[in-house]
Formats: C-alpha cells, structure tokens, sequence
C-alpha cells in the first residue's frame, strides 16, 4: 500500500471511527442534515438536536453572549458565564467544552458560530482547545463561510497536534482544489498546505502543483505561497519544489512575482540561475508587484546583480587604494574630472582604468532605473530595499538620490527611524557627502527616544567635517544640557570623536570639555574625564595644565572608569607633572581599599610607573601599595601585584625582564582611534537584520563581491516570442491579456544608456534632438514633456521681473496657447490627428504609412511589457507623429502634442459648450445626391479598411469595462446604408481573461433628428481579441453626443460618441473661381474671420494643408492661378499663397468654405464660411487651434 | 528555514506586561519568548526607550509601541526589520480602521474579528491582504447596527461575497462601489517641524505635508489632481494607486483612488523656501540655587500668520524631575501640571493678536535636591485653518471615466508638527 492509497483511505477509516464514537453518544437519529453533506452522504456526523434542546442550548448560548459582544470577554467572564449555563452547578472545565461540542454539533449555523467564536476567543487568549478537535474539525465543510473560516482558523492552529483527526478534513480541501471558482480554489490550497502534518505532504505536492499551472493567477499566487510551507514540512521535496518555482518565475502576472521570489528566497536563494531568463521581467514588473513583494524582489535583484554585473565604481575603488585622499562624494562626480584634477598622482591608475573602460551592462541600469521610482513608496520598508539597493549597486554618483527619500522616513514611526538611522549611520561613513545637505534633519529634540538621540548623534559625528563642525559643535552643546544622561554622555563621546577626527578643532572641543569637568554632574565629569584622557594621549606633551587639573578632580569624582582614567594619565605623564602625582599615589594608598577593581589597577600601575621613574619619592608608597593589593580579594587585581613586583623591584630571583621594565611601562602608547560603531558595517547587506545586530542571523544570504569580470551577459536574453516578429496589432494584442496596470517601463530590450542620461536631465528641456533616434521613444518624450511643464511652471508661479525677457520670447512663439490654456485640453481633443489625404497626394500617405509600421514594429518589442494605457499612449504617438516631416523637426511642438494626447487617455468624450440646434432636418435630395455623388467619386469603396492613421477616442476604459476597451475613430469614408450619416469605426478588444459574448448595442438616445444605424452583433470576441465594426449616427450636423448603451452577455455599460466639428463634413470638389463664388454668397453672418500667427513649423503650404485637413474632413481647392478670375484685391505675393478648402456637412449638405490667407512673418488670417453659425464658429476655434500649434 | 520565513508569530502586550492576544502563522511559540522583551521594557524609563529589535537565544523579536500597546512579532530567521515593522503598523492601522481605536479592551471585544483580520493578512507570515478595501470585502468591519443584527439573526461579519479585489490589478479599490451622493474630499495638511533656540532664533525648520483624501465616489473614476506651484513640493511619496510616471512627466496626480479614506500623498517643501513660523515664543523659565524655587513666564505671540487665526495652541513642558508642583496664573486658557509625569500642560485655544496669552507663577523643586540645570524644551502645537503655509494651492481636480459630476473640496490647513523651543 503506497502512502497514497493509505492517505486516500484514512480519512473514511476515522471517519468510522468517529461515527461509532458518536453513535454512542447521541443515539441512533441518522438525520438529514441539510447543511452539510461532507463525504457523499456521511451526514453522520452531524446529528440534527431536537427542537427543546435546541431552545435550551440556544438561550445558554445567548445568555452566555460575553458581554463583549464579539464573544470574548475576559476570563473572569466566561467563568461566570459557565456557571450561569451550568444552573448554578459545579461543573468543570471540560464539560464547558461539552457544551461547546453540543453546538457545534447542532445544525444551527448561528449555534456553532457562536461556539466557534468562543472558541477562537480562547485560541487568542492562548488557551488550549484542542480537546475540541474532532468537534471542531466536523465543521470544515460548513456551508456558512464565517463557520468555516473560524475552523480553518482553529484548524491551522491545532492540526499540528492532531495529526489523525485533521486528515478527516483533507477530503474537504481536496474537493476545494477542483471548484470553479478561483478564490474557492486558492483557499482551499492554502489551508491545505497550512496544515503541518507531514503524511498529507504527497497530496500538498500534488495540490501545489496542479495549482502552480492553474488559469487564475491568484491561485498560482497562492501555490507560491504554499511552496515555502510545505518546504519547511519536509526539505526532502526541495528539487520537486523548484522545479515548480521555476515555472512560476515564468509567470506575468504581478500577482505572483512577489509571491514566488518569496518561494524562491526561502527554498533556493542559491540557485541564481534561475533568475537569467526572469531578471528583466522581474524588473519592468516591479513597479506594479504589491509592496510586500517589491521588498522581497528588490532585496533579491541586490544580490544577484553583485553576481552578474561589475562594480560601478571600480575605477574609484582603484583611484582610492591608489593613495587618494578622502574624496567628497559630490565633488567630482566623473571620472573624467578626476583625471584631469590629478592626473600625476593617478596616472597609473587612468592607464589601467583605460585598458579596461567600464560601461555599465544595461541590464544593470535596467534595475537602477526600475527601482528609482520606488523611492516615493509610502511603505518605509521598500524605501530601504530601494536605498540599499542604490548603496550596494549604484555608481557613487548616483547614490545620492537615496537620500532624501531616507530623510523622510525619519518622519516615520520612531521604530522605523530606529532602523533607518542605523542604516544611515553606516552609509555616512562610506558615503558622507549624500547626507550632508540634510544635516539639520539630524538635529535631536529633548522629546526623542533616547536610542534615537544617540542614533542621531551618530550620524551627526559622521557627517562633521571641517566646514560644518562649529555648527555640529554648537549644537552639541545644547544636548550637553539635557537632562538625559545616557544622552550626555554620548554626546560627550561625539564631541571627543570629533575632536580627534577633525584636526582644527580638537582644542576648541578639548577646552570645552574641560570646562564640562566643573560640571556638577559626575557622570557628565567622568564621561568628559575619558573623553580627555583619549584626546591628551594624542598631544600630551601640550597639555601639562589639564592633566594636573584632573589630578585635581580625583579628590571629588567617584566614577570608577574616570578615576581609573586621571590615574592612569597622570602615570603616563607623570613626567609632565612630577610635584603632583606622588602626592595622587599618596592619597590612592590611603583609599586604595575602598576603590572599584579598575581604579585599584590603575593605581598599582600608577605606582609602578612612578616607582620606575621616581623611586626615590615613592618607593615605599609603592611597596605599600603592593602589599595591600598583594592581600586583595580580586585575583586579578593578586596577580597584577606579584606581576608588578617582580618586574619592577630588582631581586636576585628576578629574571632578566626588570631590566626592561621602564620600556615596558613607559613605552609610548599609540593613541586611541575613536571610530564609529558602524565602521564596516556595510559588509551586510543593508537593510538586513544581521546588518541592524551587527551580527549573523540565521538564514542571512552574504551579499556578493562584485566579480571580476563580468560573467556572459547574454544569459538574460529571452527567446524573442513569436509575437514580436510580426506586427499585426491583433497578435500583439494577445498579449496585453494580463498586462500590469501601471508600469509602462521600456521594453525588455531596450534600456540604453542615453534614453536613461535623458530622462535624469532634469533641464534638458532645450535639448531634445534625440527623441525620435532612441529606439525607446516613450520614456524619452515623457520626460521632455516633463520639462516643459516645468518651464510653463515657471512662467506661471516666476516672478516676472526676472523672466521677462524669456517671456517675451515665448509670447512670440505660441501666443494663442497661452490664452487658451483654460480651455485647452477639451480643445485639443476634439482636433483630430490626421486626414486621410485628397487623392492627389495618395502615393505620399501610403508611404508615410509604411513609415508609421515601422515605426510600429520597432516599438512592439517594447509594447510587451507595459500597461494597457501606456501602449496606447504610444500607439497614437505613432499614430500623431507628422508623417515624413521636413528635415527640422521641431521638439517643441512634438512635445506638446504628446501632453495633448495624454490627455486624450483620460478624457473620453470632448464636451464643447454648444447650444444645441435642432433646425437640420431639412435636407433636400438635390444636396442628398450631390453629396452621394461627390463622395462616391472621390473616396474609396465603401469597404472600410482598418487604418491607423485615424486618430482614436476611447468609449469605455479597459478599467471600466471589466476587460473591454473600446476606442473609435471617424473613419471619413462614406457609410453606405446611409449617406446622411458618419462613419464611426469602433474597435473592441478584449483584455479579460473570459470570452465576450453578445457585443451590442442597446437603448440609445439621441437628441431629436439624430438617427444612428447600429453595428452589427459581435457575437464572440474571444480573450485577448480585437475586432472593429461600423456604425452610422446622422448627428444632425450638430456636435451632440449620441448616448447609448454597449452590452455583452453580462454587463451594460454606458457610452456616448461625441463628433469633434471637423468630423461632421465631407469633401467636395471646388474649383477655385467656383469657390470664389460660393464664398461670395456666404458673407455677413456666414462669415467669420480671425487672424492668426502660425506656428513656426507651420508656414510651408504642405503642413498648413495638412493640419486644417486633418481637423475637418475638407478637400483642397486646386489653387489655380489667381489670374483665372478678376481679382478684387491685388493678388498677394507668390510667398504669401492662400488656401481655400471646401466640403459640405453631411446631414444638410451645407456648403463649408475654408480660407487660409498667408501674410508676411507668419501672420495669417483664417476665413470660414458657412450657414451653419454655429459650425461655422467651431470650425474656427478647431482650425485655428491646429494652425497655432 | 530560509531568509524569508518571516513573522511567525504575534504577541500583544498591554503597557503593564500582560500578554493579551497571541496569534501564529507557524507553529507555536511559546509566549516565555516574550520574557526577555519584558525584561527589557522593565527595564526601561519609558515605554519608548524599548529598542524595536531584540535578540534572544533562539528567536528575533521585532516589536512596536502604539497607542499604548506593544505589538511583538517572534522572528526566527534574516528579515528587513523594517519589513515586519512596517507591517506591524500596518495592522495597528487596520484596528484602528476598523474598529476607531486601537485599545486593549476594544481588541479584546473584537478579538474574533482581529483574529479574522489576523488570519487574512498574513499568510504563513508573508504578507497576503493588507489593503484595508479588499480587508473589508471579506471581513466587514463591526458596527452598532451590525452587531445588533447579528445577535438577533446570528448573521455573520465575514463578507459571504467572495473577495474579488484580491484579484484586481488595483487592489486598493472596491469593485462595484456605487453612491447616490458622489464626493470627493483633500485636505491638504502640512505641518512646521521647527527648533527655535533661546533666543527664538530658528535652528531648524521645514514643512512635511499630507493629502489625506476622502472620496465616495462610483465605479471606477480616474481622477487627476493638479497643482498651481508643483514645484514646492521637494520629497514626496504615494499611496500605490499614483502614477509614479505621470507625476514625473507632468508634475500632476494621476489615479484611481481607493473607496474612503486614504493618504494620497506625503510630500516635503523644498528646503529652499524660508519656512515662516507663525508665532513667537517669549519665555524665561530659571530655577534659583536658594530657595528651592523657580520661575516661568511664557508669552505667545503672532509672528507669521499671514492674516489667519491660530487656534488650538498648547504649550507642553516636560519639566526637570525636581519640579515639585508651579503656581502660575493664565491669562488665557488653562493649564494642568502632572505631579507624575511632570508634564506641564497649557492649554491655551485661539490666538488673540490684541491680548497675548501669558502664562506665569513659580515652581516649586524639592529642596536639597540640585537646581535642574537645564531648562525644560517648550513644545509648541497649534492649528490654522484655511492655509497652507507653503503656499501649495490644488490647481484642479478632474475625474474621468464616469459620467456623473461629483462634489469636489478641498481644504487646506497648518499644525505645528515637531515645533519645539529650546530655553
């Protein structure tokens, strides 16, 4: 019999068991249970109470409430409770639990709640329950979900003990495994595998497993969290284990990556390799994993980029060991500069360094630059993986960026100021310069712990340095007052490091801490009496004067450590002070028997000391001295005694040392070094707990040395997936299934050096050449949008003395934009992006469609990894940027257009404040046909191609459409069931995990006289597909949205589609002498003119065609020669042309004249006629807004 | 085993020693392990002064201290202290959440429901649902009317529907969250964390600012926050529903908020701004060598109000032990002084320009005992309504992805933070 079938069988064996038991107990009544049927009919268990008993057990239950309510209460409590249920008989602890197994067997679900919750309350309270077990355990499969969770609560705790009796429940879990629902799924996984008994672990195993390749990412998250606990169960299974975390890491999802790195940390850490393939997922997913789990990746990442990568920093590692001084850490930040600062001194090194340049593997930025944003965590514990992460692995001259986010933590909870001062204390020894401009945050107030204060005060001693010492020192001398003297006496150690450190200042802090000996305080006295000691030893010789004042102070100090320490100087330089330190030793023999251990040592050094070098005063003293000790009840301070004694008294015993022992006890003693606790510290891991005890703990992994040479990089590649290959949209759709939400990271391939150096410029606002070369064009551009914000910032909140000058100059360059600026974003969104052209110029847009494929595919890599929002963002980049531009493409003008189609992401429909006009219904055939007809000869077949040259809108949020998005975009082709009517092209995909059925549309509402033709039923749009289908809205020629709702099987959603102005038209063909005389008859009121000054990249004939085509679906009238018709003006210079444009609306067939009359210097005045006012007046707005641009 | 095992178990502990509640992930501990910690906290002058770590012969114990209560997790192995630190806090926020305060007695008539919290936050001691959204689709937290119901029909406060925000990429936010008034509430709160010197002289200070945000609003709005001068803000941090991206780019705060009560943001005035301290402090504490008294003499005045009222101004000393007892008169408010403690506590409300609050007397000090020779730091609090001392103004606050127009507000105000004077 295998372990297996054993596992399979026991539980019906126990359950028999139980049975008997129970029949025993209760009777006979095999009742029908309506709750539970937990084994296919053994319903056994659960014996249904007759109704008095019932009412009996339910009023002891509710009389029995705890007046906690939650079922609590204190001890006292409960115990009066059982006396009341017990009638006011002696009964004892078990049959309370009697009572408690009787409701758990009734078939209330509010009787056994009650019970179970008493139950847990003891569990909390750290009682033991366990004798409820098989009572408990009986109700695993209890159809109430708070029951349950309260068992498995108890479950979890108690199984452990119980091992038979919990396997009656792994039947439950086991059927749990295989439910529909995930959550059921993942529950029952992670009861399952909580519950430490080792006979089920075959069956954790299998469980884990079946999991680990589950449909729904929580249950894989789950499985994660399962491996470490079965790991923990029984080691032996760790090669299956991994097995399983490797194909975890695979995994996209977000969800799972914290969870399995965590698997992966506690089951394998040493198994690096794993990591290759996963290293850059792991990195672009980071930004969107839980909290919990980015600590866990990025603590991770340290470690395994100190394997894989080389050491930023190995030029200034080599520069430093070259015989360097101390360097500044922000004061030269290339390796460049330093060369040249010291070129001489270094040459060697440069050579070197030059023989092997380091350039930083762009895997290695990959993970700086993903953790960055990090830093602005709200959780204080990834702030400081992030900030360990840049300490261990950044270029030094990155690393300053950790600073400022570690400041602010000191914001935080005093537990985690502990924790971060303790890190910060380490760093500044390494890196002092980061944390110099934040020096003032260190400052201590009275009202902080003191393990706090003395953290602080660390890190101030530090960070002191010749500049800023008066300032630290000043501020010491407030703490020095403070009434804590643990506080003081720390401070007084600073100042004493300080002293020794910084050079300059060692008088000053030495007569201030002579001043403190008058202190009245003693332990202020004798802290400052070490303090000195340390620092005479440096400079004796100067300081005769204080040394006989401390002799001076061994008459009033009681301190032990400072008493030892006066003695002790004044023995060392006894040379110095040769009137008074007999005189000390006399006064020590006479107290030498009251003294502490260590001033007794120190004087019997004293003695000898003097002895070797004064015997004539004190030779007797001594011989006193030794003999007192030689009788003391320390052995230590017996054997100093007889030690002493031979070595100094000549004897004809002694060996041939006395002869040496002045060299021995006056030999010149270095001076103390007075270091930082946190002296190299940073050999753990920061962050870490071993680094925070300064000592190992268990389970701690060593933070690699950087190696060598790098090892082969190429190990992080990944297959390219097939997707990537071509780039149909529908493919790489596919793929966004389980997009993150919210990083938008370049892609795995891309991180470069230079887009990263760009993004850092904070100013880089003027220089923006490389946008469009880098290959990853989103962070780039993001980032020049970025700056210009800024610089628009600027202008706003500036003084304007000083940027008056600049204003000037920008007021010449966009002045319409500025005043738009309130307006602007529903403006812009209503300006379509492009047109597709008058069929002049079509070998011109198939060509700049080739070009936008392209630049497509070369994106496509990259879409792979980013959020839903982010590609789309992109896409309509692609889509916006203006094809085959001329040579100089201007930076500016692109970036805005990039903020104008940020916006577009959040804002569905365009919402322009117009009055709505009804009067359109009148359309007469004549126009009807006319429209057909032109339409008919001037466009292509009715067949409408999917064209990505159309700028899109959204019409339901991924977000808001559980899964659906849905854009579209006015295709400008006739819809032919209706020629009243546009074209709408509307594309679904379907980002859920489910299939989508049933795509309609339902419920529509319109103003009056708007008619719309709807699309066709989708009937299946299957996960991670994309279809478009066509609508017509007859609008009426008014811009009134069209509301209605967009159903699926399950859910309705409401959307509207709102035309920007343009979209209302068609194109018409007019010659120029027709349009001449059109326009004369559309004057007055149908005429509305404004001048405008052209956006500098819009004075050539071909963009401003282009950008008014592209707002309004119009058609170019031919500019023949001016002489065709007599002028009534003179004709303008050949390079000032005009432009007219004309179309019709497409409900009435009203006629829409356009007219863009270029002048000198850009100036240009625009001219609309149409009956339509109120089109006409949009038309205006939309036009002149995309010439100004 | 690994590094990452973990919390294993918890303990919480009342600030007299007794161990209330226990919970483990593991196996047992058992609560002996809490002996060295007491020993320590003994130890201890204030309940303060307990480092956060502690080693003992076999175990790790991280603990914190809040609202009088110390939360003690047992680590076995190697983690980020400030990882189970972090999440201690996290669960302290979430009592605090749910039940309005974070007390012994109120976790003890809870003590089901903490459990129930306790079991879903953690899983084998990683954290698994710390979200206080998604806590509250599984556990609904207590209230008045809930209980009653609950006592009658035996009803439950486990959510019966099935967590789904556990599943969603934004875990942060409810699905389906529907109201019939539809709002949305910042208030933009900073703080002066200053060190004036004797001389009133400022040694430190800088302004630290908080967004706490309360939207009520349906479905799934997209919001967007905007900032007239964004470049105020120097240091700031996010709840996770910000677009990191999106403020790097363009300075605005993109997201997605949670349902309730959240912190949108922290942020911290660059260091750049002179930072105006909105009164002044005249004070002159002195003990005398005879007599075995003092004196104290505290005037407050309007330095830098920039035209608003300062309300809720108090004043706390934390005089030297030898204080015996002060004899002072108020002319504004009152004040209490804690013959235990020796805290000082005058409580003064709003600030009148016209009639500055003075607060004088004598101390008496235990005589024979020495003359306290440093003078006790006045921390200042106060409160001003309607303004951001930094100048930080919301620009403006658009929603997307709904239909409905909500109700939008914002407030601004100024408290003291860590506002200290030194005499």
């Amino acid at each position: 019999m295998t372990t297996m079938q054993k596992l399979l069988q026991l539980p019906v064996n126990a359950v028999n068991i139980v049975k008997t038991v129970q029949s025993q107990v209760q009777g006979q009544e095999e009742d029908k249970s309506p709750v539970l049927t937990p084994d296919g009919g053994q319903q056994t268990w659960y014996n249904a109470l007759q109704p008095d008993e019932l009412r009996h057990l339910r009023s002891g239950g509710s009389g029995g409430g705890f007046g906690g309510g939650g079922g609590g209460g204190g001890g006292d409590q409960e115990e009066r409770a059982v006396l009341e249920e017990g009638g006011g008989s002696f009964q004892s602890q078990p049959l309370r639990h009697d009572d408690l197994k009787e409701m758990l067997d009734s078939n209330k679900d509010s009787l056994k709640l009650e019970a179970m919750k008493r139950i847990v309350a003891m569990v909390a309270r750290g009682k033991n329950a366990s004798d409820l077990f098989p009572a408990v355990v009986k109700n695993v499969a209890c159809k109430n979900i708070e029951v349950k969770k309260l068992v498995y609560v108890y479950l979890v705790r108690y199984a452990e003990e119980q091992q038979d009796l919990a396997l009656l429940s792994i039947s439950t879990f086991q059927r749990g495994l295989k439910d529909p629902n995930q959550l059921i799924r993942a529950s029952a996984l992670r009861v399952l595998s909580s519950i430490r008994v080792t006979i089920i672990v075959p069956i954790m195993m299998l469980a884990i497993k079946e999991a680990a390749s589950d449909m729904s990412p929580y249950v894989r998250k789950t499985a994660a969290h399962a491996i470490p606990k079965l790991y923990s169960l029984d080691p032996e299974q760790k090669d299956q284990l991994i097995e399983v975390i490797e194909k975890l890491l695979a995994d996209k999802t977000t969800l799972v990556a914290g969870s399995v790195v965590m698997a992966f940390e506690e089951v394998c850490p040493e198994r690096i390799d794993l990591i290759h393939k996963n290293y850059r997922k792991l990195c672009n997913l980071l930004i969107d994993v839980e909290e919990w789990g980015q600590v866990v990746i990025i603590n991770m990442l340290t470690r395994y980029a100190r394997t894989q990568f080389l050491n930023p920093n190995i030029n200034e590692s080599l520069l430093e060991e070259g015989g360097g001084g101390e360097k500044t850490f922000y004061g030269s930040e290339e390796e460049t500069d330093e060369d040249d600062e010291d070129k001489d001194k270094k040459a060697e090194v440069a050579t070197m360094a030059k023989r092997k340049p380091y350039v930083m593997d762009p895997d290695h930025r990959l993970l700086l630059r993903n953790t960055k944003p990090l830093l602005q965590s709200r959780n204080a514990a990834v702030v400081m993986a992030v900030a360990q992460l840049y300490f261990h692995l950044a270029p030094k001259a990155e690393v300053g960026v950790i600073a400022k986010a570690l400041v602010r933590l000191l914001r935080s909870h005093s537990e985690v100021q502990y924790v971060v001062l303790q890190n910060v204390a380490t760093m500044t020894i390494k890196r002092r310069g980061m944390f110099e401009p934040y020096l003032k945050s260190f400052y201590i107030r009275s009202t902080d712990p003191t393990q706090i204060k003395v953290l602080k005060l660390e890190v101030l001693t530090n960070l002191a340095n010749e500049t800023n010492i008066s300032t630290i020192l000043r501020e010491f001398q407030t703490y020095i007052k403070s009434m804590d003297k643990d506080f003081v006496a720390a401070t007084i150690q600073a100042i004493g490091r300080c002293a020794t450190n910084i050079g300059e200042v060692r008088d000053t802090c030495l007569n201030g801490l002579v001043q403190l000996l008058s202190n009245r305080d003693e332990l202020v006295v004798a802290e400052s009496v070490v303090v000195i000691k340390k620092l005479l030893q440096m400079q004796p010789e100067k300081h005769s004067d204080i040394i006989k004042h401390m002799a001076k102070l061994i008459d009033n100090i009681q301190v032990p450590m400072a008493r030892a320490s006066i003695l002790w100087l004044i023995g060392e330089y006894c040379e110095h002070v040769p009137k008074i330190s007999p005189d000390v030793l006399r006064k020590m023999a006479k107290s030498f028997t009251n003294e502490e251990d260590i001033v007794k040592l120190q004087i019997i050094n004293l003695a000898a000391k003097l002895y070797l070098t004064n015997s004539k005063q004190t030779k007797l003293l001594t011989q006193y001295v030794l003999n007192l000790a030689k009788y003391d009840q320390n052995y230590d301070i017996r054997d100093r005694a007889r030690f002493i004694r031979q070595l100094i008294v000549p004897t004809e015993k002694s060996g041939a040392l006395s002869k040496y022992a002045k060299k021995l006890f006056l030999a010149l003693k270095p001076a103390p070094v007075l270091e930082s606790p946190f002296k190299d510290r940073d050999h753990f891991q920061l962050g870490s707990l071993s680094h925070l005890l300064n000592a190992k703990a268990g389970g701690y992994q060593e933070l690699p040395d950087w190696p060598e040479a790098a090892p082969d990089p190429s190990v992080r590649n990944v297959e390219v997936p097939e997707w990537t290959k071509c780039s149909s949209r529908e493919k790489r759709k596919e793929k966004k299934v389980e997009k993150p939400f919210y990083s938008d990271s370049e892609g795995e391939s891309g991180p470069t050096e230079s887009a990263d150096s760009e993004s850092d410029s904070a100013n880089g606002s003027e220089s923006v050449s490389g946008s469009e070369a880098s290959g990853s064009g989103s962070e780039s551009e993001e980032s020049e949008e970025g700056s210009e914000s800024e610089e628009e910032e600027e202008e706003d909140e500036e003084d304007e003395e000083k940027d008056k000058k600049k204003k000037k100059k920008e007021l010449k360059k966009k002045p319409v934009q500025e005043s738009e600026s309130e307006q602007s974003s529903e403006e812009e969104e209503r300006k379509p992006e492009r047109k597709s052209k008058p069929r002049k110029s079509d070998s011109e847009t198939e060509s700049d469609d080739e070009e936008e494929s392209e630049s497509e595919s070369s994106q496509s890599e990259s879409d792979e990894s980013e959020s839903e929002a982010e590609v789309k963002k992109k896409k309509k980049a692609a889509q916006s940027k203006p094809p085959a531009k001329p040579v100089k493409t201007d930076g500016k003008k692109e970036k805005k257009e990039m903020s104008l189609l940020d916006l577009d992401d959040f804002e569905p429909a365009p919402s322009p404040q117009v009055t709505p006009v009804n009067s359109f219904l009148s359309s007469s055939l004549v126009t009807d046909l006319e429209g057909l007809s032109l339409s008919d000869s001037v466009l292509s077949p009715a067949t409408i191609a999917p064209s990505s040259a159309l700028k899109s809108y959204e019409l339901l949020h991924r977000i808001t459409g559980e899964g659906l998005s849905v854009e579209y975009c006015f295709s400008r082709q006739p819809f032919s069931p209706d020629a009243n009517m546009v074209a709408v092209q509307i594309q679904f995909t379907n980002n859920a995990t489910s299939d989508t059925k049933n795509l309609h549309m339902e419920d529509v509402k319109l103003q009056s006289g708007m008619r719309v033709k709807e699309f066709p039923e989708i009937e299946l749009l299957p996960a991670g597909e994309t279809t478009t289908a066509v609508m017509g809205i007859d609008f009426c020629d008014s811009t009134q949205a069209a509301n209605f709702q967009l159903c699926t099987h399950t859910r309705k959603f409401f959307v509207s589609i709102q035309p920007p102005v343009g979209e209302l038209m068609r194109p018409i063909f007019l010659t120029e002498n027709e349009f001449k005389k059109e326009q004369g008859q559309l004057m007055g009121m149908n005429e509305i003119t404004e001048r405008l000054t052209l956006d500098v990249k819009c004075r050539n004939e071909h963009t401003i065609v282009q950008r008014v085509t592209t707002a309004a679906n119009l058609s170019r009238v031919p500019c023949g020669s001016d002489k065709e018709c007599s002028p009534p003006v003179p004709p303008p210079p050949p390079d000032h042309p005009v432009h007219r444009f004309a179309g019709r609306t497409v409900t009435s067939s009203s006629l829409v004249l356009v007219t863009v009359a270029t002048k000198a210097e850009g100036a240009a005045q625009l001219t609309v006629n149409c009956e339509k006012m109120v089109i006409g007046t949009m038309l205006v707005k939309d036009i002149l807004q995309a010439l100004t641009q | 085993m690994g590094p990452t095992e973990m919390i294993h178990s918890l303990f919480l502990i009342n600030h007299t020693g007794d161990i209330f509640l226990e919970k483990h992930w593991k196996s047992v501990i058992s609560r002996s392990v809490c002996d060295y910690f007491l020993e320590v906290k003994e130890k201890a002058v204030e309940p303060e002064n307990v480092p956060p770590v502690l080693q003992t012969p076999h175990h790790y114990l991280i603990s914190i201290y809040r609202d009088k209560l110390f939360f003690l997790s047992v680590i076995q192995t190697e983690v980020p202290p400030l990882f189970v630190i972090e999440f201690l806090h996290r669960v302290a926020d979430t009592f605090q959440d749910y039940f309005g305060e974070c007390s012994e007695s109120i976790i003890k008539d809870n003590v089901v429901t903490v459990y129930e919290l306790l079991e879903e936050m953690l899983d084998n001691g990683f954290p698994l649902a710390t979200e206080s959204n998604v806590l509250k689709e599984m556990i609904k937290p207590p209230t008045i009317l809930r209980s009653v119901v609950n006592t009658l029909t035996g009803s439950s406060n486990v959510g019966d529907k099935l967590p789904t925000g556990q599943l969603s990429n934004i875990p942060w936010r409810r699905a389906g969250v529907k109201y019939t008034n539809n709002e949305a509430y910042f208030d933009v709160i900073e703080e002066i964390d200053a060190i004036l010197d004797k001389s009133g002289m400022t040694v430190f200070a800088e302004i630290q600012g908080v967004i706490e945000a309360c939207t009520r609003l349906s479905g799934m709005p997209d919001l967007t926050l905007s900032f007239m001068n964004p470049r105020l803000l120097d240091d700031v941090s996010f709840h996770p529903c910000v677009r990191f991206k999106r403020w790097e780019a363009e300075r605005v705060l993109s997201f997605i908020p949670p349902d309730g009560n959240f912190t949108l943001m922290t942020y911290h005035v660059s260091a750049q701004n002179l930072v105006a301290i909105p009164v002044y402090v005249k004070q002159n504490i002195s003990f005398f060598e005879t007599g075995s008294c003092g004196r104290l003499d505290i005037t407050i005045g309007p330095k830098q109000t920039m035209g608003k009222m300062v309300e809720g101004l108090m004043v706390t000393v934390h005089m030297p032990k030898a204080v015996l007892s002060v004899n002072l008169t108020a002319s504004q408010g009152n004040y209490t002084y804690d013959l235990a403690t020796k805290v000082l506590v005058w409580d003064i409300g709003k600030l009148n320009p016209q009639k500055l609050p003075n607060l004088r007397g004598t101390l008496s000090v235990q005589s024979g005992a020495p003359t306290p020779e440093e003078n006790p730091a006045l921390d200042i609090k106060m409160k001003i309504q309607q303004l951001a001392i930094s100048g930080l103004k919301v620009n403006r606050l658009d929603m997307y992805g709904e239909k409905y127009k909500p109700f939008k507000g914002v407030k601004y105000m100024t408290k003291a933070g860590k506002f200290q004077v030194r005499t």
